[in-house]
C-alpha cells in the first residue's frame, strides 16, 4: 500500500504512515483554520490501511508541539478510527510523546487515553 | 490630494508612546485571514524567542492567540457573506508577570446573549471542571459549519487559569461589539 507522506507546513504537522517501513507518525504544529480538510485524507489513509492487510500491531506514535481546538477534535476522530479497528481485532497501539517540561501535553495525552478504549503510552521525551 | 492632506507623522511617535506605555508588542486592525494568524504566531515566537520565554507560558500564550485569531477569521467569512465589511482588531501586550491578549471584534445582536452565557459558564468554572466540560464537548459536540468544535473559549480558559475579562458594546439595531481580554501568567524558569 502507497504510503502517506505529508511534509509539515508553518500550521500543519508532519505525517508518514508507512506499512512496509512500520512508521505511523504525527509530528509537529497543528493549527490548520480548516482541521476537517487536513485531517480527512488521513482517516480516508487508515480505512484503506485497515481494509487491506494491516500489520498484527500498529503503533502510532503522536509527537505534537501543540495544536489548536480544531485540530483536537480531528485528532480524537483520528484515534476513534484506530479505537474502531483495534475492537475489531486490528491492534493499535497509541504511543504520545511529550517534552519533559510540556504539562499541558501530558495533560492533553491523558485526556485521550480517557475518551478512548485503545493501549496507549505516554512517553517523557 | 493636496500636500494639506499629509498624514500626521507626529500621531506615529504618539501610537509608538501609547504602545510602550501600555507595553503593547502588536496591534493589528483590519481583516483576519489564516495568512495574518501565521504571521502574528511567527512575530510571537520570535519575540518570546528573543526574551528567553519558559516553553509552556510560550505554547498557553500562541494557543489563545491562534484560538482568538480563528474565531475571528471564521466570524469574518461569515460577515462577508452576508455583506458587512469586517474590520477587527487584535492586540497582545506583556506586563511584567503575565501576557495579555485581547480581540476586538463585530458581532450580530442575536448572537451576544449565546455567547455571553458561554463565556460566564466558562468563567465560574474551576480546573476540574473545565477539563471535565472540554472532554464532554470534544466528545459529543459537532464541528459547527464555521468550523469551530466550540472548544475555543474552553481552551483559551483552561491555558489562561484567569478568568476571561470582556464587554459588549451595541453600535445598531444590528451589530454589537465584543472585546475579549485573555491573561497568560508567565511561569518561572526552572
Amino acid at each position: 500500500m502507497a504510503k502517506l507522506d505529508i511534509e509539515s507546513t508553518e500550521d500543519t504537522p508532519r505525517v508518514l504512515f508507512d506499512a512496509e517501513g512500520n512508521v505511523f507518525e504525527i509530528s509537529g504544529r497543528s493549527l490548520p483554520e480548516d482541521a476537517p480538510s487536513f485531517y480527512g485524507p488521513i482517516l480516508d489513509w487508515l480505512d484503506e490501511y485497515y481494509g487491506g492487510t494491516p500489520l498484527p500491531t500498529t503503533t502510532f506514535d503522536f509527537k505534537l508541539e501543540y495544536f489548536n481546538t480544531a485540530s483536537s477534535k480531528l485528532i480524537l476522530d483520528v484515534l476513534m478510527k484506530l479505537e474502531e479497528h483495534h475492537t475489531a481485532g486490528n491492534d493499535s497501539l497509541i504511543r504520545w510523546h511529550y517534552d519533559e517540561d510540556d504539562e499541558d501535553m501530558q495533560e492533553a495525552g491523558e485526556e485521550f487515553a480517557d475518551l478512548v478504549e485503545v493501549p496507549f503510552e505516554h512517553i517523557e521525551q | 490630494m493636496g500636500s494639506n492632506t499629509e498624514y500626521p507623522l507626529s500621531f506615529i511617535r504618539d501610537l509608538h508612546t501609547k504602545m510602550e506605555d501600555n507595553k503593547l508588542s502588536l496591534v493589528y486592525q483590519g481583516q483576519f485571514t489564516q495568512e495574518i494568524t501565521r504571521a502574528f504566531v511567527a512575530m510571537t515566537e520570535h519575540s518570546m524567542n528573543q526574551i528567553d520565554e519558559e516553553k509552556t507560558t510560550k505554547k498557553r500564550v500562541f494557543n489563545v492567540m491562534v484560538e482568538c485569531l480563528q474565531n475571528i477569521c471564521k466570524h469574518s467569512t461569515e460577515y462577508e457573506l452576508k455583506g458587512v465589511e469586517e474590520s477587527s482588531i487584535f492586540v497582545i501586550g506583556l506586563e511584567d508577570d503575565q501576557y495579555f491578549i485581547c480581540s476586538g471584534n463585530h458581532i450580530f445582536n442575536e448572537e451576544v446573549e449565546k455567547l455571553r452565557i458561554m463565556l460566564e459558564k466558562v468563567n465560574a468554572m474551576d480546573k476540574q471542571e473545565l477539563k471535565d466540560y472540554y472532554k464532554q464537548v470534544i466528545r459529543d459536540g459537532k464541528i459547527s459549519s464555521k468550523g469551530g468544535a466550540g472548544l475555543g473559549l474552553i481552551d483559551m480558559a483552561r491555558k489562561s487559569g484567569e478568568k476571561m475579562v470582556y464587554r459588549f458594546d451595541p453600535i445598531d439595531d444590528q451589530l454589537s461589539f465584543f472585546t475579549l481580554q485573555v491573561k497568560v501568567r508567565r511561569k518561572k524558569q526552572e
